[in-house]
């Protein structure tokens, strides 16, 4: 029963493998930031990298953004695209990334 | 979960087949080729914002998809940022990538022009005679040249009056032009009717040529006839001129503007008004989608595909995906940050349906700079969702910036343009 056992590893690695690529479905709207915030180390920009960072503060900052408390160039008029539930599943997912 | 046990007992693996999977799945190595076919073959062609940006998304989401980009060229020459090049502001080799991150991403290139597609067959022949076979074929072609659109602009006529909107020779070519014209010249751009690639991009060359002008040839002036009567960020580019470029005069659509031919021998650009004789002519003719998309029976009698708000399927044909420039995409224009935005999207999509799982619907983001000048420049933005089948406007959203911004805000939006450039170029070519 060596080959069940093998079959068992091998399925089970792959269903890892594959939620762990699903995991990087973002929520909609989410894959359109790396547009102007790198997702990669070593782009130079002004833009602010959002990977990795913390979500309650991408969401402070959408809904400033939003409000009009906060001041900017641009994210007003990209913030004011998204609902409150949407803007925190793309935090969310923005705060998981990695790289 | 289900998916994978299936395949598995499907194809009914020898004990041997299994320890080699297994082994080469634990040491995340390249998995078995029966593992990629199963996970599905994607074949993207066109190597641009949309096509780069596509394959290396496709390999992200799921490195068992097997993903080949056909691309010719060995180099890619970027359009935005290419103003400045034709106006003597930045090199044309910093608007050259190469494709050797894409590869190194796990996508196969295959250098050559896709000459004909199958449908039925799910096949895309090669001008190298091979043929690939696909589960989801991803067309991002961009653009070709209308040339029966504009009487007198063949592709004889384009080496003397250059479009140049297609980045490389074309570009140097306007701004050898340019540099060699006599101060005292004519410089006329004609510029098309919706839609075309970049609308604001005629508005932002006309610009940075009049900065050029105004430099180094301050006697010269510069027309725009347009066969439109209203254009992109119109008031922001307006204002702009009124405040720096007086010898820079935009005539409208209903002024006269609309370019009815031209004749390349004396560079004169005809109007129904006027014949206007040029010292450079930079004539931005009609286009459509590449010819790889009337091939493949996705264009519709526009020139351009329509396609899916959801996945960007083409409405025309199953299992081919149109994105970029050649795509009707609804309230999104043709730029390289939707061409992007879209590839993601679509990357996101075709995974979805290769695993029979359903796409969510979308969200998309466009954003478009412009300068006008060093340290002058301002935007447009927009944010899309799919409604009764394309994508429109959310509204309340997007929009230009604020016509009454100060200077330190054209600043800096100028200094967020040259970080979006590497971030864009970044997200698609690595």
């Amino acid at each position: 029963m060596q080959t069940g056992r093998v079959f068992a590893f091998a399925a089970a690695t792959l269903v890892a493998m594959s939620a762990s690529a699903w995991s990087a479905d973002a929520p909609p709207g989410a894959a359109s930031c790396s547009g102007c915030h790198p997702a990669t180390q070593g782009v130079t920009s002004p833009v602010a990298r959002l990977n990795g960072r913390d979500a309650a503060q991408i969401v402070t900052a959408m809904t400033e953004f939003r409000t009009g408390k906060r001041p900017t160039t641009i994210m007003d008029r990209i913030a004011k695209g998204f609902t409150d539930d949407e803007t925190k599943a793309i935090a969310a997912w923005l705060a998981a990334q990695k790289d | 979960m289900q998916r994978i046990d299936q395949r598995y007992s499907a194809h009914r693996l020898s004990r041997r087949g299994f320890v080699k999977a297994a082994a080469a799945a634990s040491a995340l190595l390249p998995l078995p080729a029966i593992a990629q076919g199963a996970a599905g073959r994607v074949v993207v062609v066109g190597g641009g914002f949309a096509g780069a940006s596509a394959a290396r998304a496709l390999k992200k989401l799921d490195p068992r998809i097997t993903v080949t980009l056909v691309e010719e060229s060995n180099t890619f020459t970027a359009c935005p940022f290419s103003n400045l090049v034709i106006a003597g502001m930045r090199d044309l080799k910093e608007q050259q990538f190469g494709y050797d991150k894409v590869a190194a991403s796990g996508v196969t290139m295959a250098r050559s022009t896709a000459t004909a597609v199958d449908p039925q067959a799910r096949s895309v022949t090669l001008a190298n005679g091979s043929r690939l076979s696909y589960d989801r074929l991803v067309l991002a072609p961009g653009i070709d040249i209308r040339w029966d659109g504009l009487p007198g602009y063949t592709e004889a006529a384009a080496n003397v009056m250059p479009h140049a909107w297609k980045a490389g020779e074309q570009t140097l070519l306007l701004r050898r032009q340019l540099e060699s014209m006599e101060d005292g010249g004519l410089v006329v751009i004609s510029a098309p009717a919706n839609p075309f690639r970049c609308p604001p991009g005629p508005y932002e060359r006309a610009s940075l040529i009049a900065y050029f002008l105004k430099a180094k040839k301050p006697k010269s002036k510069l027309i725009v006839l347009d066969a439109k009567d209203a254009f992109s960020k119109q008031r922001l580019f307006q204002n702009a001129w009124k405040e720096l470029y007086p010898n820079l005069e935009w005539v409208s659509l209903s002024s006269g503007g609309k370019v009815t031919s031209v004749e390349p021998a004396s560079k004169t650009v005809v109007t129904d008004f006027a014949r206007h004789q040029a010292a450079v002519a930079n004539i931005i003719p009609p286009q459509k989608a590449a010819r790889i998309a009337e091939l493949a029976q996705v264009a519709d009698r526009t020139g351009w595909c329509p396609v899916d708000a959801m996945t960007f399927e083409s409405k025309q044909q199953q299992n081919i995906h149109v994105i970029g420039d050649a795509a009707i995409m609804g309230a999104m224009p043709k730029s390289a940050f939707s061409a992007n935005a879209q590839a993601k999207v679509c990357a996101a999509a075709v995974a979805r349906l290769l695993a029979g799982q359903k796409p969510d619907e979308p969200r998309l983001i466009n954003t478009c700079y412009s300068v006008v000048a060093p340290n002058y420049g301002f935007t447009v933005a927009g944010v899309y969702r799919p409604k009764d089948g394309v994508l429109v406007d959310v509204e309340g959203a997007g929009g230009v910036s604020p016509i009454d911004a100060p200077a330190a805000a054209r600043a800096a939006e100028a200094s967020y343009a040259d970080g979006w450039f590497k971030t864009i170029t970044t997200e698609a070519f690595g």
